[in-house]
């Protein structure tokens, strides 16, 4: 099977607007922006294609940091940013459509951003 | 300027399987914004990682979509794989293929009579149904489920299909083919569909991709892009034809799905003819410790599947980026300046799953 080349780079919240400027002039598409809770952090990964080169870069912040949008770069990334902030509580600014939490309606506020479901053996099915 | 009014149309919908809203902004009849609106039925298991043993994830991964199921499985599987550096034997590459390819024709074969439905050919419903019956019979037969499969795991897959059904397949395929192009013929030269589509919900190329379309919707704006190409399973071995139209209008997008469904049936016959014999899994030791993004295409477009592990049997994270939620944006673009009375056929044309969507 043939591995896809992946390359994640890290980088701070202030150098994003400018990564992520670099990939939009060199043609690249959002391919999908996604949040992970590690610990007390948060890991947020844009990932761009073109022509099959697939990359990434990271941000990773604490739950009170806010992220400034890519809205005016990637006119799509409303619908990622929207889910990271009603999944996972991540604010955003400067979205250009904001749905202010009422993208998923979820019974729980923030539920991606709850401590991890423990497994004890009476739970098991 | 017209007064402008605000028309809910969905959660409920004739040509809506699944609950999507769109409150749509209209000058008289014509379309001037969208604003749309999800999280209806979001059922939140990506979170279920978190209390399911990586190797049992499968089935849950499995249950996203309740068309294209066997691919989801199959691409969290890779995911697992590449994470773990499992050399999956070549024999259960080529049937991950031929699934996924039955799978891809099923689904747009389901898009098919959908879609004639959307626009009142109740007869070509009926007809693109019972040819997608021949499709689910295969699966049925070859996997004991017919929309879901349940043979991913990882490692491999869990059932075999002897040469002698392989044989036989292919000589069904000729009889799918010649229901197809009967199917086919009408979709796409039927005056009154071509009518009916024609520049209709209309998007550039430039704007296909700006937006982050995928799959036939980004192809029918003549953008390239299919995963397949990448070479992930056994598809690196196999001839994979890209299908493009040039147009971007909603005849263009039914215009790669039909034309795609051969390029379907060409894969199953490739992949039969160059199946080797051998085992059709390894043994799995251990646990995922690393991360990946595993992308496949989907009839959809592209899937991705990021996968995080930290040694344990539980995952850290599991995201599933599907190409319905991608293609919302484009939809958006596609609405806006058409008329009230197209906007079903161009939701439609977008093939939306919902339950992909809120996984």
């Amino acid at each position: 099977m043939t591995m896809q080349p992946q390359v994640t780079t890290n980088i701070e919240v202030g150098q994003l607007i400018g990564s992520v400027e670099r990939f939009r002039n060199e043609g690249y598409r959002l391919v999908q922006i996604g949040c992970t809770k590690v610990g007390d952090l948060y890991e947020i990964n844009y990932s761009f294609d073109k022509d099959y080169h697939f990359e990434n870069i990271r941000i990773t912040i604490g739950g009170s940091t806010e992220v400034p949008s890519i809205s005016g770069m990637y006119w799509n990334s409303f619908i990622y940013e929207n889910e990271m902030h009603d999944l996972f509580g991540i604010q955003v600014r400067g979205m250009n459509i904001d749905f202010k939490g009422t993208l998923f309606r979820t019974a729980v506020k923030y539920p991606f951003s709850q401590p991890p479901v423990t497994v004890t053996k009476g739970d098991k099915p | 300027m017209s007064k402008q009014i605000i028309v809910p149309f969905g959660p409920q919908h004739p040509v809506l399987p699944e609950p999507i809203h769109l409150d749509l902004v209209l000058e008289d009849e014509k379309v001037v914004d969208v604003i749309p609106s999800i999280g209806y039925i979001h059922r939140g298991f990506e979170k279920l990682v978190e209390k399911r043993e990586f190797t049992e994830y499968v089935y849950v991964a499995e249950r996203t979509c309740g068309i294209c199921s066997f691919i989801h499985g199959a691409t969290y599987c890779q995911g697992i794989e590449q994470i773990m550096k499992i050399e999956v034997p070549e024999r259960a590459q080529y049937l991950r293929v031929i699934w996924s390819e039955f799978s891809r024709l099923h689904s747009h074969l389901l898009w098919l009579g959908l879609f004639a439905d959307s626009f009142g050919f109740e007869n070509l419903f009926m007809g693109a149904w019972k040819t997608r019956e021949r499709v689910l019979d295969f699966m049925e037969e070859t996997t004991g489920g017919r929309v879901i499969q349940g043979t991913s795991k990882i490692g491999g897959v869990r059932r075999d299909i002897s040469s002698e059904r392989l044989d036989r397949m292919v000589k069904d395929l000729d009889v799918l083919d010649r229901e197809m192009k009967e199917l086919t013929t009408i979709f796409l030269h039927d005056d009154s569909i071509r009518h009916r589509l024609r520049n209709v919900g209309t998007i550039s190329r430039e704007d296909a991709y700006h937006l982050g379309a995928v799959g036939p919707t980004a192809r029918g704006s003549g953008v390239a892009v299919d995963l397949r190409k990448t070479g992930y399973g056994a598809y690196d071995r196999l001839n994979v034809p890209v299908v493009t139209d040039s147009c971007g209008d909603c005849l263009s997008r039914c215009t790669v799905r039909a034309k795609e469904l051969f390029t379907s049936t060409d894969l199953i016959r490739q992949a039969a003819r160059k199946i080797p014999d051998g085992p059709v899994d390894v043994k799995v030791t251990g646990a995922p410790d690393g991360e990946y993004f595993m992308r496949a295409e989907q009839p959809r477009g592209e899937l991705v599947h990021y996968l995080k592990g930290n040694g344990t049997k539980f995952l850290v994270r599991s995201r599933i980026r599907t190409p319905t939620l991608t293609n919302i944006p484009p939809l958006i673009k596609m609405l806006a300046g058409c008329d009230l009375a197209d906007v079903p056929v161009i939701v439609l044309s977008i093939d939306p799953c919902i339950s992909c969507t809120e996984r």
